[in-house]
Formats: C-alpha cells, structure tokens, sequence
C-alpha cells in the first residue's frame, strides 16, 4: 500500500513536470505545425544556466536570471532557426529543429566537458516531508499545484487578452490571421517566449528532484513530454497536462512491475494505441483535409 | 528517340557502376601492389578512409530506404533505425557460428537458436578453399536476404494499424515502434534468442571476404568492395523501382493524396508496399552496418542514428538518390574523419589555439549542418538526379551554338 | 536507368573526393608539420630526447557517458608519460608519444577512432574504458596487426577469442561473485535488489553473474532495468524498499550512480548499496558526502596502496588545472587512475621486452609481460586476461573520502 501510494505520488509529480514541457510543445505545434525537438534541449540549457549562475550568484538573483536567458535563448532560436524557414516545406523546419538540438547538445557536452553537473538545492523546495510513510521531496508535493496554476493563468491568457486571442486565430488559420493584420511573427516569438519560460520553471523543479544534468538530460522528458502532448491532443493545452499526468503515472507504474525494461516502449505503445482510436489525441480537434 | 536514350543511359550506368566496383577493388589493393614501405597512411587497408568508405556504404543505403519513403511517396517515418536493428539482429543470429554460439551466449549457457546458414552450406561445400568462399557468400546472401525480409514482415504488421496516420502522427508512431522494437529485443527473458543486453558478435563482417592464402596473408582485399556491391545493387533496385509504375504513384502519392486517390491509386496499397520496400532494404543495411561494427547490440539503434538518417536525406535533397549517397559519403566523411583534429589540442609555434578540444569538432559539425540546412534548403541536389546536371550543361551549350 | 548512371557517377564523385581529403593529409604528415591529431596533450610538456619517437594509442572515450571514466583512465597514462616519457629499445632512446582517439563511448564511432590510431602508426593501443568499444574496434586493431591493452574493460568477450587483445584488469564474473559473497558475508543477505541500465552489457552482465552466484547460495534477487537517459530512480529505490532488499547492487555508470544515491537519501533508503568498479569515482563520493547512505564498492585499487604514486599523481593533477577538470575539480584518485598509469608501463615494459618498436614484435611480446604495478602484480594467461585474484572493496566515508573495507580473494 504504502509502495502504491509512493508510486502514484512520483508519477503525479514527475507528470507535472512533463506537463510545463508539453505545453511548450503544444503550443508551438498549434501554431507553426512544428514539432520543436529543440524544446527538450532549452530545458537543460535551462538546467545547466541555473547551475552556473548560482555558482556565482545567490539564487533570489540566480532563478529569475535563469528565466530570463532561458526565455532569450527560445527567441532566439526561433528567430535564427525557423523564422528563415517560414516558407519552406514542414519536413525542412523539423529538421531544423533537429540540428538546433543537436548543436545545443554538442555543445553542453563541448562546455561541460560530457561530465555530469550537480543542480545546486533550493531550500524549501528541497526539504523532506513525509507522506503516507513515504518520505519525498517538499517538491514532489508542490508541482502538480504549481502547474495547475500555470495552467489556469495560461488559460486565461489565451482566453481573455489580446494576445491570446491573435494566438488562437493564428492557430486556426495563419493566412487569414495574417491578412486581418494580425502580427504573425511577433505572436510566434510570443509563443516561444511562454513555452520556454515554462520550460524553465519546469527545470527548477524536475532538477531538483532530480539532481544531475548531463548533456542528454532533455532528451527523455523531452520525449515523454511531447508524446504526453501528443497523446493529450497535440494543439490543446489541457490536453498536454492530462497527457503528461497520464505518461507520468503510466511510466511509473511499469517501473513498479517486472517489465520495467518496457518503461519507454509502454509508454510510446500507449500513444500508437491512442493514436489508432483516436487518430488526433484525447482532446485534439478533428481536422479535415483540404484539396 | 527517349526509347533510344534510356537504353544509352542504362549501358552507360551500367558501365559506370562497373568502373566504380574496379576502382573500389583497385583502391583497397593498392597497399599489396607497392612495395612495403611505400605505401602511404591512408591506403593502408586500416585507414579511417576505408572506415569512411564502408561505413558510407552502408548508410547510403540506409539513407536512400529513407528518401523512398519520405522523399518519392511522401510518407514521413522516422522508424529506420528500427528496422535496421531488425536487419542486424536477423543477421547475427541466423550467422554466427554453432561453434563460437556457447561463448557469445555466455550468460545463457548457449543459444536457442543452434543453426547457421554458413554451417548449413559448409556442410554441403566443405569449409575449406572455393568450398569455403562459397558457403560464406551463399550463408551470408541468404542471412542477409532475411533480415530483409523479417524487417518487411514487421513494416507489414505496424503498417497496418499506423499508414492510416497522417504526417507528424505517423512520425511519431513509427519512431514509437522502433522504440518498442529496441526494448524487445534488450529483455532478458529473451537472452537465449537476442542475448539480451550482450552483444552477438563472431558473426562474418566485411574483412571475411578479404581472401587469404595458405600462410594467412592478405592475396585480395575485397572488404570495402563487398558493400559498395551490396548497396549499389540494392540501391539500383530502388532506383528500378522508382522509374517503374509503382515509383510514378508514389511520387503521385507524394504530390497530392486526395487527387492521387482520384486518379485511381490504390493509397493503402501503395503506402504498404513502399513502406514495406523501404524496411526491407533498412533491414539489409542493418545487416550490413552489423558487419561494419562486427556487432550486434540494441542500444545503438537509437532515435539519434534515425536523425543522422534524416539529415543525410536532407542534406542530399528530398527525392533524390544521388544526393543522398553524396550527402552520406560527405556525412560520414566529415564527422569521422576530416574535422577529428578539431577535437585535439594544438599548439603551433607554442601558441594554443582557441576552442580545440574535446567535442569541439561536433560543435563546428552541427554548425555546419545549420548552414546548410538554413541556406541550402534543398540540400546538394534538390529533387534532381547526378545525370539532370550534364544533361542541362549539354543542352545550354547546344543552345549557345 | 538514368537514376542508375547517376549514382554511379555520384559515388565516383564521392569517392574521388574522399581520395582527395587523403591526399592533403599524406602531405600534412610528410611537410613533417606537426599534424593536429598527433599532439596527445599541450599539457604534456615536451620531452627533451632523442629524435625518435614510439607512439602509443590512446584509445578513450573523451564524451560520452564514459567520458569522465575516460578521462580519469587517460590521466593516469598522461602522469606515467610525464614521469617516464623515454623507452630504451634496442640501446636507443625514444621519445615516448601518446596518440589520444575519442571513441564517444558509443560502439558505431569506435571503429573510426580505432582507424585513426592505426593511421598515426601506434605501436600499442591502451583502453578503452568500456568494454563495448573495446569490442566492437577490435577488429581493426587486429587486421592492422596492433596489440591492444585494455585497462578496465570487464566483459569476458572483449580478449576471449583473440590473440591481440589483453587486458590488466579483473573481469566482470569474478567481481559479481566477490560482491555476491560481500553481500552474505558482511551483511547475511538474503534479498538483493539489483539496478542496471537497460541494454548496457557491463551493468546487464554484472548483474546476470550475481544472481547466478547470489542465487546458488540461497539468496533471493530482484532485477530491475532503466531507460538509458533516465533521472527518476524514486520508484525503483521504493520497490527495493518495499521489496525488503538487504543490499542494492548498482553497477551503473557514474552518471545514473550519482542521481541514485541522491535520491536513495531523500527516500531514506537504509540498505546497503554495493557498487561495481564504475562507482570507485570521485563524483559518485561526493554525492554520498554529508548523507547516511552505505555504500560499498569493489575496485582495483585502494589510495593509499602506493603512497610514492598518491604523492606523485596529487601533485600533477594539482599542478595542472585541465588535469583537474579531468579529474572532477579535486585530487581524489579514481581506481582507472591507477590502472592507466599500470597500463602505460606495461606498454613500456613490452617494448621493452620486444626490442623494437614493430607492432607485430609488441604484440608477441606482450603476453610474456608481467610488472609489479601499483595496482598488483600483472601477469596474462593464454587468454589475455591479467592473472589477478584480488580485489579491493571499500566504503565511502560520507565525508568525501575511501576506506578500505577488506581485499577479497577469489573462490
């Protein structure tokens, strides 16, 4: 009982942490029709930023700095990477995004010479707490609040402001958003700059839980986190988070049995059988092809 | 008149395929033909050049199962590493020797699978002298006839459920499979079979064609030569098929679905048979690329080799197969071989250069890859084959007269 | 057909153009300039010698998951060049030049790495950490006729079946039996809950061996597997702990090591971790600083074994700062420190032995080897492998430091 409980607590959380990933990725897809594999990467760029700058810097100062250059660092990529490709077939844009993460990992590698870093303790957030007779991280308990937060306030985002509403309409319809005079490049840049900075609080939190960061340290929640989006709904952003609280307590689960081997391959035949139901994710929109 | 043209263009290729096994073959023996102490570095049968060239060999044809299904039928997968771990294991186990299988299969007190098809054919030609050449070529075709065909037989089974997808989904499902694949074949309940998380190894690579004589030197290399004719003959069946029927519905296919489908075009069925096509010959390259590292270990198939796949694709032009052998050769060329001193420290007249160190060459290589993926959006060829360029040379120097 | 003509003429392109890039490099090495690759390290002063140099290979993963392994193997052989950087062959004196190659840790880069130490005319391979690099640039090093040293390459297949590769190591089986029997001596174990990597043949094999042997004699073991790449250890360090294990056998890489202990001490987990040669490493130490995790590790090498090598090797790794960062940023001596610094000797004791600085003379002369190192004394069997029947297991302190728990003798 009290094994179950800790593994439906480390899925809730480790899901939560997925789920800041996958809106990024949701959100860039809704709106360029990209799968920016370039995302998982920012996170650990994240990750490493807030090592070295509380290497030099107390960390009131060091955690929004990380923001800040973590939020820069998707602008820029956007503006350097898929900005010039606006016009060119979908298959050269995610390439694109291939080789932004490929560079960004090479070069992680290059700086910290391939060995792993050790993410500095935030307190509070790093303190142990007891639940159910499981001790876990006070961190653990906070995120699935924490993002259901983010969420609300996202929502409200895209809902109720002017931004949010130039959002959905260039997701619906880019051309005709751009005929009515809508921004294009601006709300795109927008959009990074939100998925990034969630991508970065994601990696305050999921490094603390988790400690060490190596090169490749974005690429399996980056994985999980953009299948959670895909299976969520890829486009929506409540289904990202139901995804990713899905994916996350699934993986746990199969870690909990014999067929831990399959953690990864379970995960993903959940996708393809959600995939063959429902062709569009649990809260995809249905799309029609036009001739 | 284009009747006429075509059958000067298959002699001519023919030819040109020739001449290029003979250089191959004349390159690699190079080394025997100077006297000893001549020979330079890097024609000395270990130079990283035949590396290269082997290893280019075997991606190109990697690179080319990948540009029929995403660039001539428009069907984005990303599932080849897959089916190239499908290709390697068939391979490795139908071919390592029963002899050597209690060794490889160690942790499992030996292999369930106590058959090779060398052995098989050894016993029908002897193992030794012309005997023994033949029952390897014939134990190695037929291994590698079948790891193209099991990785068709799975490509059928996913295709089922998952070529209903569209674009990205289908993407993504495919890169899922190969995922699965890779965890199957890593469990250990399985060890007796796929030798869980060891690898197969002992199994003949590419220096088994390498002919011997009686005191064990080196009479003829043929070790780069094996998959250059490997790839070439299976690349040129690719090409057959392109040119044919089927190759006109896929690009078809590719261009526009609906009106494809139109048109007539049986979509499920065409989409079947490319992807299965495309598997089949992933699985002989992973065949290939197993005798290359003379292993067999699942966890190199990983997503990013798939990657380093689509780049190649990509780099060498969406739809064309000879920018994609280009784009592999200049691939492996350069990440393993010509930008390695960019990862030494160097001092010249006692001054060290800025940044060389370790991992600065895959800085400066994925650098590149930006560059051309920025500015040379349609890769070296774009759609267009080698002979397109002489062919419009031709043609605007007839005009200029 | 013209597709066909196309590819032709495309891969005589290709191949015309690879011919070319050989070229520039026969000529870089002829003009005698000194071509990048060659030069091991700027931080190896050059030695003052005679004119002719031997070149041995260093055959390492410098990125990675074996990087840091890797680096702290290289440094140990990087030490030993500078303490002895000359080799008398045959009455003369040579300069003694370490040729490094980065194998990436993965097994489809190292045939090339392989080719480009066998294109620098090496007389000797060292290495690699990792036994499936080592597996799979085997081949070249034997159709060049090089021998090749191993340092800490466990796997039983890395020499079996080959008669140029060697190795100074103990292997995977016997340190699984000497952990197996740790584990029921010292704690009268009888669950054991084991955590590799999946797919990873050094933590796959290690932990098939100990079950076999664990299991022969009694015991109960649990197996578990990761995704490579993967962070989250809470729920298999939970299902230890609700599984009851006595001890937790992790033979994982130093990466996955680190983040298991960290979390293992926000669960409170109190088992036992016994660990394999990987987690003998400085950064592994360091996460178990300052908690209450128990951690014990079989190794080669014990600081403290050979205080004139602590002494020397501390002062080197503190006198150079990218040594340091080799090292992790401190001066604690990892085990494959010691190993590397055997193994270069070795080397120099089979050319030595040889006489000449021909490969082929290296290699038949190698297998009669034997040198008192200061990680033991090495000799081969007809195999290759380091006759050794010792191995050392220790504890961490938690207070960034080693303590010798006992050395175990085989059987």
């Amino acid at each position: 009982m009290e094994f179950a409980i800790s593994v439906l607590i480390s899925g809730i959380s480790v899901g939560g942490q997925y789920a800041l990933i996958a809106i990024g990725y949701t959100m860039v897809y809704g709106i360029l029709r990209l799968i920016n594999f370039a995302h998982g990467d920012v996170f650990m760029v994240a990750g490493l930023l807030g090592i070295y700058l509380s290497a030099s810097l107390p960390l009131y100062a060091a955690l929004p700095l990380v923001l800040l250059l973590t939020v820069a660092l998707g602008f820029c990529i956007e503006r350097a990477a898929y900005k010039p490709l606006r016009s060119a077939p979908r298959m050269s844009v995610m390439i694109s995004a291939i080789g932004v993460s490929y560079l960004i990992q090479n070069t992680a590698t290059y700086i910290t010479g391939g060995q792993p870093m050790t993410y500095p303790v935030i307190p509070f957030l790093s303190d142990t707490v007891v639940i159910a007779g499981t001790p876990t991280k006070w961190v653990t308990i906070l995120t699935p609040f924490l993002v259901l937060a983010l969420v609300l306030a996202l929502q409200q985002l895209i809902n109720h402001t002017k931004v949010g509403m130039a959002m959905r309409a260039v997701a619906k319809d880019f051309e005709t958003a751009q005929l009515m005079g809508i921004r294009i490049n601006s709300i795109i840049s927008v959009t990074f700059i939100i998925g990034s900075a969630l991508a970065a609080i994601g990696s305050m939190l999921y490094f603390t839980n988790f400690q060490a960061i190596t090169p490749t340290a974005g690429a399996l929640p980056g994985l999980r986190a953009f299948v959670a989006a895909v299976v969520g709904g890829i486009g929506s952003i409540p289904g990202a988070v139901v995804g990713a609280f899905i994916i996350g307590i699934c993986e746990n689960v199969i870690k909990s049995t014999e067929f831990t081997v399959f953690s990864d391959a379970g995960t993903f035949a959940l996708l393809i059988l959600i995939l063959v139901l429902r062709p569009t994710g649990l809260f995809g929109e249905k799309v029609t092809d036009k001739v | 008149m284009i009747q006429q043209r075509s059958k000067k263009g298959a002699v001519t290729a023919v030819i040109a395929c020739a001449v290029l096994l003979a250089a191959v073959i004349l390159l690699e023996n190079i080394s025997l033909l100077l006297p000893a102490g001549s020979v330079p570095n890097v024609l000395k049968p270990t130079s990283q050049l035949f590396a290269v060239l082997k290893k280019g060999a075997v991606y190109s044809l990697a690179a080319v199962s990948m540009n029929l299904l995403n660039g001539f039928t428009g069907l984005f997968s990303l599932g080849q590493a897959g089916f190239m771990l499908l290709g390697a294991y068939t391979y490795a186990i139908l071919s390592v020797p029963v002899a050597d299988r209690a060794a490889v299969y160690y942790l499992y007190g030996g292999s369930a699978v106590n058959f090779s098809f060398q052995d098989m054919f050894g016993t029908i030609f002897g193992t030794e002298g012309v005997g023994g050449a033949v029952s390897l070529g014939l134990g190695v075709a037929v291994a590698m006839v079948l790891a193209g065909c099991v990785a068709a037989v799975f490509a059928y089974f996913i295709g089922l459920p998952v070529l209903r997808l569209k674009s990205d989904y289908l993407a993504i499902a495919t890169l899922g499979f190969a995922e699965i694949i890779k965890a199957v074949f890593q469990w250990q309940a399985l060890g007796p079979v796929t030798n869980g998380a060891n690898m197969i190894k002992n199994f003949p690579t590419f220096s088994s064609f390498n002919i011997t004589g009686a005191d064990g030197t080196v009479i003829l290399r043929l070790s780069t030569f094996f998959p250059f004719l490997v790839s070439m003959i299976c690349i040129a069946a690719i090409c057959l098929l392109i040119n044919s029927t089927y190759g006109r519905a896929f690009k078809a296919i590719r261009e526009d679905e609906t009106a494809a489908e139109a048109m007539g075009i049986n979509l499920a069925k065409h989409k079947m048979l490319s992807f299965c096509t495309s598997a089949f010959f992933a699985g002989v390259s992973g065949a290939m690329f197993a005798m290359f590292v003379t292993n067999a270990q699942a966890k190199v198939y990983t997503t990013t080799m798939t990657y380093e796949i689509l780049l190649i694709v990509v780099i060498g032009g969406i739809g064309s197969i000879s920018g994609s052998v280009m784009a592999t050769f200049l691939y492996v060329a350069c990440s393993e071989w010509w930008l390695r001193f960019l990862d030494n420290v160097t001092v010249i007249n006692g001054v060290q250069l800025p940044f060389l160190r370790a991992g600065f060459r895959m800085v400066v290589f994925s650098v590149v890859i930006m560059i051309v993926v920025l500015f040379f959006r349609r890769g070296i060829m774009g759609d267009k084959e080698l002979p397109d360029l002489f062919k419009k040379r031709a043609r605007k120097e007839g005009t200029g007269k | 057909m013209k597709k066909l003509l196309s590819l032709a003429l495309a891969s005589a392109m290709v191949l015309s153009l690879a011919a070319c890039g050989g070229d520039t490099k026969n000529k870089d090495a002829g003009n005698g300039s000194t071509p990048a690759g060659s030069n091991p390290a700027a931080s190896t002063p050059a030695a003052p010698a005679g004119d002719k140099v031997i070149k041995i290979g260093v055959f390492e993963p410098a990125s990675g998951d074996s990087a840091s392994g890797g680096k702290k193997e290289m440094l140990g052989m990087q030490f030993a060049n500078a303490e002895t950087p000359t080799v008398e062959v045959g009455g003369e004196t040579y300069t003694v030049q370490l040729v490094p190659a980065d194998n990436g840790s993965s097994t489809d880069k190292a045939p090339s790495a392989a080719a480009q130490l066998v294109a620098e005319n090496v007389a000797i391979v060292l290495g690699s950490y990792g036994s499936g690099v080592s597996m799979a640039a085997s081949d070249t090093f034997k159709d060049a006729g090089i021998a090749a040293l191993g340092v800490t390459c466990t796997n039983p297949n890395v020499t079996a079946g080959n008669d140029h590769y060697f190795r100074i190591c103990f292997l995977d089986n016997f340190q699984a039996q000497v952990l197996a029997n740790f584990a029921m001596d010292k704690f009268q174990a009888k669950t054991a809950y084991c955590l590799g990597e999946t797919g990873n043949e050094y933590d796959q094999g290690l932990i098939a061996f100990f079950k076999q042997i664990f299991e022969a004699n009694g015991g109960k073991v649990i197996t578990a597997s990761f995704p490579t790449n993967n962070s989250d250890f809470n729920t298999y360090l939970n299902q230890a702990k609700a599984e009851g294990a006595d001890v937790i056998f992790t033979p994982v890489s130093i990466a996955y090591a680190t983040q298991i202990i960290t979390q293992a001490q926000s669960l409170g987990i109190t088992a036992p971790f016994l660990g394999s040669d990987t987690l003998d490493d400085n950064m592994v130490l360091e996460a178990a600083n300052g908690t209450d995790i128990q951690l014990y590790v079989s190794t080669f090498y014990q600081e403290g074994g050979a205080p004139e090598f602590d002494q020397g090797i501390k002062d080197y790794i503190n006198s150079n700062s990218s040594a340091k960062d080799a090292n992790g940023g401190n001066d604690t001596i990892a085990a494959v420190t010691a190993m590397g610094y055997d193994a270069y000797y070795v080397a120099l004791e089979a050319i030595k032995a040889a006489g000449s600085a021909d490969p082929a003379a290296i290699k038949a002369a190698l297998s009669g080897v034997t040198y008192n190192g200061v990680s033991g004394a090495i000799a081969f069997d007809s195999i290759g492998d380091a006759v050794r029947d010792t191995a050392y297991i220790k504890h961490s302190t938690n207070s960034n430091a080693w303590e010798l728990e006992t050395v175990q003798k085989a059987g």
